[in-house]
């Protein structure tokens, strides 16, 4: 039942495996209503000219044409979203693993102190304001009147408005708010471990943690290691709230820290131009599934 | 890594004016319960009674939470562990959906909501949160690691793949369920519901205390108070599963 391979016909197949489908029914039919239906529609509305008052107009490619050939903005919306999948992915992914891995080979009461310490980022991550209070650009800043009182500056820096070191800024808090998931996932991935594998690896002459993080974790947790890689990149091409929470997004100066998201959330919510919104939205929606499908090839060696 | 947090708790036992000194205090001077009593009195003076808020996030919080767990691992199983037709479209529509960004989507699926009935309801908040894929795939990938062997022993004893998902497959991936469990618990308790639900009774705590907490320094104090109160239940799940995972999981893996 479970098995069946293709030398059954395909109705065949489809009728042997309905305990899957039915398990599968809760879950999915929720996923059409509220992902689906709206990614499709989304879809169709790029081809359209909808202004949210007005019956949507077909425009064909025109919308697609106006963002590569005319639009100055979105590469640089672009070249954002890209440098954030490039250096804040593999920073937090690195670093949450190894935290993982260090705090799992810690005793066992120490390891949840650890856990909540490391996790604390997710917890209080929708409170942006504190860092706005950290990285005030007056003289009230925590960050500024820190490196007054040891002399490093004169004047306060404008960490958020300045584009010298907005991005900067915005990259350290992303990685600091991006550590938590893939963090987790790793601490279930690494605790899931039989640890009989361990003490086959000892027979089998593994002298240190080293040797046996590279030749019995790691391949252990494949799974668990891809699961995070695709977090990690999903996060990076989806920021934007933090962007537009500290810096201003869209607004910031010579959009020095506007990713691709704020450019949608601008056109969809300031300009009502949904139609191109839903145009940047499937560019980006295309820029994940080629990530995606890179990553897997990736892991798959 | 705590010390944002940590500055958002001192900054909630600051007086006023030590929000105002140079250089800034990282740490209360003079601790002080007033901001908590400030929020209490705003919040006592709000056109709902404030039990309200914390019940109405309480039962999404719970519903979401707890239903999610079911339907997701029901359906990370078959696609995990079976072979069936359609299975490849079933998984990329998963990862693909790791991707969805409301900023896109946010007008078609409030036309899907209309349609269903679901504006200014609490199951307009619920639902959609439901459909998160994360959890799914982070069950699908955590499947992988339990092997073939132990589900193959228990049909050989003519259990049904119910049955098999029900009394091998949920205790055996605990870890990943405690996981899910506090991304979905997180993700719903800080959705303010904003954009679907108006009438004030039906609003959740994070609409309140959002209110409350609009940036400006002078509301510095209270602001962190209302983030501080906000972090609680989050925290307290968090650290209830992590224990629950390390002390059942420890040391005993998952025997193949």
């Amino acid at each position: 039942m479970i098995n069946s391979k293709h030398k059954y016909s395909l109705a065949h197949r489809i009728k042997s495996s309905w305990v899957s489908y039915l398990m599968l029914i809760p879950f999915f039919s929720l996923v059409l209503f509220f992902i689906v239906i709206p990614v499709s529609a989304a879809i169709v509305l790029s081809f359209t000219d909808f202004n949210m008052v007005e019956f949507p107009k077909w425009v064909g490619w025109l919308n697609y044409q106006r963002l590569f050939i005319e639009d100055q903005t979105f590469l640089i919306a672009l070249k954002n979203t890209l440098f954030f999948a490039l250096v804040n992915g593999p920073i937090s992914y690195i670093f949450a693993f190894i935290m993982a891995w260090i705090i799992n080979e810690m005793p066992r009461k120490f390891r949840v102190f650890m856990t909540v310490v490391f996790y604390a980022p997710s917890i209080s991550g929708n409170i942006y304001f504190i860092w706005t209070y950290l990285f005030n650009g007056d003289q009230y800043g925590i960050a500024n009147s820190f490196l007054m009182n040891m002399n490093i500056i004169k004047e306060p820096i404008q960490w958020l408005t300045d584009a010298k070191y907005n991005m900067t800024i915005v990259i350290l808090i992303q990685i600091w708010l991006s550590l938590g998931v893939g963090f987790l996932s790793f601490i279930a991935g690494l605790q899931s471990i039989d640890i009989s594998q361990y003490e086959a690896g000892i027979i089998d002459g593994i002298k240190n943690r080293f040797q046996r993080l590279w030749y019995i974790t790691i391949p252990n947790m494949k799974s668990m290691l891809l699961f995070g890689a695709v977090i990690q990149i999903a996060g990076a091409l989806s920021v934007g709230d933090v962007t537009q929470a500290l810096t201003g997004g869209y607004t910031s100066m010579n959009y020095s820290t506007m990713t691709i998201i704020n450019y949608i959330t601008d056109y969809a919510t300031q300009r009502y131009e949904m139609g191109y919104a839903s145009a940047i939205g499937v560019v980006l929606f295309i820029l994940v599934v080629v990530c995606k499908k890179s990553l897997f090839r990736l892991f798959r060696s | 890594m705590v010390l944002p947090f940590v500055y958002a708790v001192a900054s909630s036992f600051k007086p006023p004016t030590e929000f105002f000194l140079f250089p800034p205090p990282f740490f209360p001077i003079n601790p002080v319960f007033d901001n908590y009593k400030d929020l209490s009195v705003v919040l006592s003076n709000m056109w709902v009674p404030f039990e309200r808020y914390v019940f109405n996030s309480t039962v999404i919080a719970a519903i979401t939470s707890v239903v999610y767990l079911f339907i997701a691992a029901m359906s990370a199983f078959p696609l995990a562990k079976h072979d069936f037709p359609g299975k490849k479209v079933f998984l990329s529509v998963i990862t693909l959906a790791l991707m969805f960004t409301p900023a896109i989507t946010g007008i078609p699926q409030y036309v899907v909501m209309t349609q269903l009935g679901l504006i200014d309801n609490m199951w307009g908040v619920i639902l959609p949160a439901l459909s998160s894929t994360l959890g799914v795939y982070l069950c699908i990938n955590y499947l992988e690691i339990i092997p073939d062997t132990i589900l193959e022993s228990a049909r050989i004893d003519g259990a049904n793949e119910i049955r098999v998902w029900w009394s091998i497959i949920m205790p055996n991936i605990k870890p990943s369920l405690f996981t899910m469990l506090i991304f979905e618990f997180q993700a719903i308790w800080m959705s303010s519901g904003g954009n679907v639900l108006y009438s004030e009774q039906y609003k959740t705590l994070p609409a309140a205390l959002g209110q409350v907490a609009t940036a400006g320094i002078a509301r510095a104090g209270v602001g962190s108070a209302a983030s501080v109160i906000m972090m609680i239940p989050p925290l307290v799940i968090f650290i209830i599963s992590q224990t629950i995972v390390i002390d059942t999981m420890t040391h005993s893996g998952i025997k193949g």
